[in-house]
Order: C-alpha cells, then structure tokens, then sequence
C-alpha cells in the first residue's frame, strides 16, 4: 500500500533523510517517534508527493488520489468558512462533502463559521474533514493531536482506529510517543533522518516504547 | 487529464480566490486607493503647459496599472501559504496546471476590476475622452493585462517562498512587462489622439502573440516552480 526504498534528501548541508526504506501494509498504522530536525516531515512529504526525494522513491497504491493529510498547518482559508472550505477541497478531488463528517468531528454547529473565527481545537478538527472528505486510503498525519483538547483527540483517535480496522493504512509522526503509541501496530524511532528502530509493536504500551525511545535517541 | 476536469479544477481554484478577497476585502481596497492616489498626484504633479494630457495620460494609466498588478500579484500565492494551503493544492489530485489557471484567472478579474476603476478616473483628471474609444481600448487594455498578469502570476509562485518575495517579483516581473507595456502606451496613445484603428491594429496583433506565447510558457514552467 506505501512503499519507501532507500530515500536520502538533504537540505544543503543537512541530512533530512538518509536510506530509509520500509513497507506499510493495508490495515497498518506505522508511528514514527523522533526528536524535533529528525527528517520526520520531510519523510512525509516525500511520501505524499510533495519533496522529490534526491535519491530512492516512494510509492502510495493509488498516487495523491490515496492519500490524506493532516499536518502541523490546517490548510485552510481564513476568511471562508468550514463549509466552503470543505466544499472548495471537494471539488479538487470530485467528491461533494459527506454530511456524517461534520458531525462525527462535532462540527455541524461551526459549519457557516469563518475559520479564522474558530479555536485551535476546532481547526484542526476542520483540518481532520478536510483530510478524510475523499476518504483516503492512506492517511499522512505530522503531530495530528497539536492544539486538539481531550475530546477532540478521542474522536481523532476513534477515527484512525476505524481507517485501520477498515483495512488502511496510516504513517503518523509526532515527537510524543504517549498520544502515538495506542494507534500502532508498527513503530519506528527516527534520528538524524535514519530510522533507528522499526519493529512491529507487538503489544508494547506506551511506557515500554517510550523507555525504548529514549534509549534509541539518546 | 482531460480538458473538462483541467477547466473545472482551475474554475474552482479561481473562484476560490475571489471568494476569499470578497471577504477581506483587503487587496482591493488597498490597491484601488494606492490607484487613485497615483492618479490624483499625478493629476496635480505635472504642469498641463508642458506637455497636452492625451500625450501624458496613456503612460500615466500604464505606469498605474503596472504598479498596481505587482501589488495585486504579490498576494496571489501569499495567501496559499497561510495555513500552507499550497501543500494542499499540490496534494490534490489535480493537474498542477490548473492551479496555475484558477490563480490566472482570478488575478486577470482582480486587475480588470483595477482597471475599471482606473479609466474613468483618468479621464476624471486628465479631462481626455474614453468614451467614443471605449470598445478598441478595452479590448487593448484586456490584451496587454492578459501578457503581463500571465507572467506576473508564474513569478508570483517561482517568489512567494523566497525572503524577499515583495522586492523579486517586480524585479524578475518588470523586463518582461517592457514590451507589452510599451506597445500598450504606444496603442493607447493613438487611440485618445483619435487616430484611425488600422494604426493600432500591428500592436494588438503583437499583444495577441505576446499573450499566447507567455500563457502556453507559464502553463509549461509552472509545475517545476512549486515543486518544494
């Protein structure tokens, strides 16, 4: 479903990524732990297209169309509101908005609002739509839960739980290995653009992995 | 992709556009005054014995509209990346051309709506007659912004992520707007004169070309410009 086969990428001197390579399967959530200048966005966004890797390629099972995103910016417009913005994403992708998204985000009251009128919360819950309105089958989530409060994080959280039981796959990366933990089923430590650790999670909770985390790191 | 799809992404992507500027309305508020006080400086800068206003006016409404393009350009990929709204664009399943089209478009409404205010003042201030011209310059008014907006809105993406965005893009933008511009005063010059159409016809056959040439460039260059 995602395949990345020896990705190097560098930013001038800086070695973003350096010989990654790894495969996630339908039905897989792969979490990427890392500290902040890892190379993590960067990974993803050569998976999503969006950096043309120097070296190495990466491959999602049905091109852009595939993918979702959720990253550190919402990709909105401010002065539209939830509604026309949703709708203006739509029709990139020729779908039309599904109304059950709105309210399973809790967003039906906001939907004529302007998004520069929201909270933190609230937009990337709009955020969150946005990249499930074309119901991908691979989404791509940089530190998904910054900014979100306890219930929007258990919707977000029941949400990658139902993309993966549904048979999807998921490449989510944050420095917080406590809120990424739970989701997976592969986890992978990232340093200085190589990955240190990839292994499936095989029941380890968010302590053991974290314990491991900062043994790899450090 | 097929032609449907590239026209109704682009469709989107303008509409877009001018659904966010109507709702700021800041851009167009600030260059509409930005044009009318240029006007009205020149209005009181310049000394009517020295040279007659139909020899004067035309470069005033090009050296306006130029300037007040730049401003409006700046922000056509500035507000993409608010929110990185690019990312979201260049992600989506559509043809990068189509970006370029939409953003084409609705700059080319943003600088006509520029413009309309533009000529009246003009011949407000500088008591020169549009009216009886009115059908042959706004046919050269629309040539000549469709050339130098096409180029404008390439640069304002090949800048937008760059430190100095507002001071490259007049300067990349500039050398390429010399000749339309020119033909435009030139054109524009005999028009208000009251000279017969048949002379200006060579300058419009060249913005014709001009625009064709430059829209089918930037739509083949622009998908290696946002490319990060």
């Amino acid at each position: 479903m995602l395949r990345a086969e020896g990705l190097r990428h560098s930013f001038g001197a800086v070695r973003a990524l350096d010989e990654i390579s790894f495969t996630v399967q339908p039905g897989q959530t792969l979490a990427i732990f890392g500290p902040n200048g890892a190379g993590k966005t960067t990974l993803l966004k050569v998976l999503a297209g969006l950096i043309q890797p120097q070296r190495g390629r990466a491959e999602v099972a049905g091109g852009r169309r595939a993918i979702g995103w959720i990253g550190h910016q919402p990709q909105l417009y401010a002065p539209l509101t939830v509604r026309e913005n949703l709708r203006f994403w739509a029709s990139l992708y020729g779908v039309s908005v599904p109304g059950e998204l709105l309210s399973r985000l809790g967003l039906e009251e906001h939907a004529d609002r302007p998004v520069r009128a929201l909270s933190r919360g609230l937009v990337q819950r709009v955020a969150i739509a946005r990249a499930l309105l074309h119901d991908p089958t691979v989404l791509l989530l940089d530190e998904p839960f910054t900014g979100l409060d306890r219930v929007a994080a258990e919707a977000l959280s029941r949400l990658l739980a139902q993309h993966g039981a549904a048979g999807r796959a998921t490449v989510l990366v944050t420095h917080n290995v406590e809120e990424g933990t739970g989701l997976a089923t592969h986890v992978a430590f990232m340093r200085a653009g190589r990955f240190v650790h990839f292994a499936p999670r095989a029941g380890r909770g968010p302590q053991q992995v974290g314990e491991e985390y900062r043994n790899a790191i450090a | 992709m097929p032609l449907p799809d590239l026209l109704r992404h682009s469709w989107s992507v303008a509409a877009k556009d001018l659904l966010v500027e109507f709702r700021s309305r800041t851009a167009i508020l600030s260059v509409a005054v930005f044009v009318v006080l240029v006007l009205v400086v020149f209005n009181f800068g310049r000394d009517p014995t020295a040279v007659s206003n139909v020899d004067l006016a035309p470069s005033i409404l090009w050296v306006t509209f130029t300037f007040a393009a730049i401003l409006a350009l700046n922000r056509a990929f500035q507000l993409e990346l608010e929110n990185q709204a690019l990312d979201g664009l260049l992600l989506a399943p559509i043809d990068r051309s189509s970006i370029y089209l939409g953003k084409l478009v609705a700059n080319l409404v943003f600088v006509a709506t520029i413009e309309l205010i533009g000529v009246p003042l003009l011949a407000l201030f500088f008591n020169v007659r549009v009216l009886p011209y009115l059908g042959p310059l706004a046919a050269l008014i629309a040539l000549a912004t469709v050339g130098f907006v096409a180029v404008g809105t390439l640069f304002s993406a090949m800048t937008v992520r760059t430190r100095f965005a507002e001071l490259l893009l007049p300067v990349l933008l500039l050398p390429f707007m010399i000749p339309p511009l020119s033909w435009a005063v030139l054109a524009t010059g005999r028009l208000l004169a009251g000279r017969p159409l048949s002379e200006i016809v060579g300058w419009l056959n060249m913005l014709a070309v001009y625009d064709i040439v430059f829209v089918a460039l930037a739509l083949l260059l622009f998908p290696a410009t946002v490319n990060e």
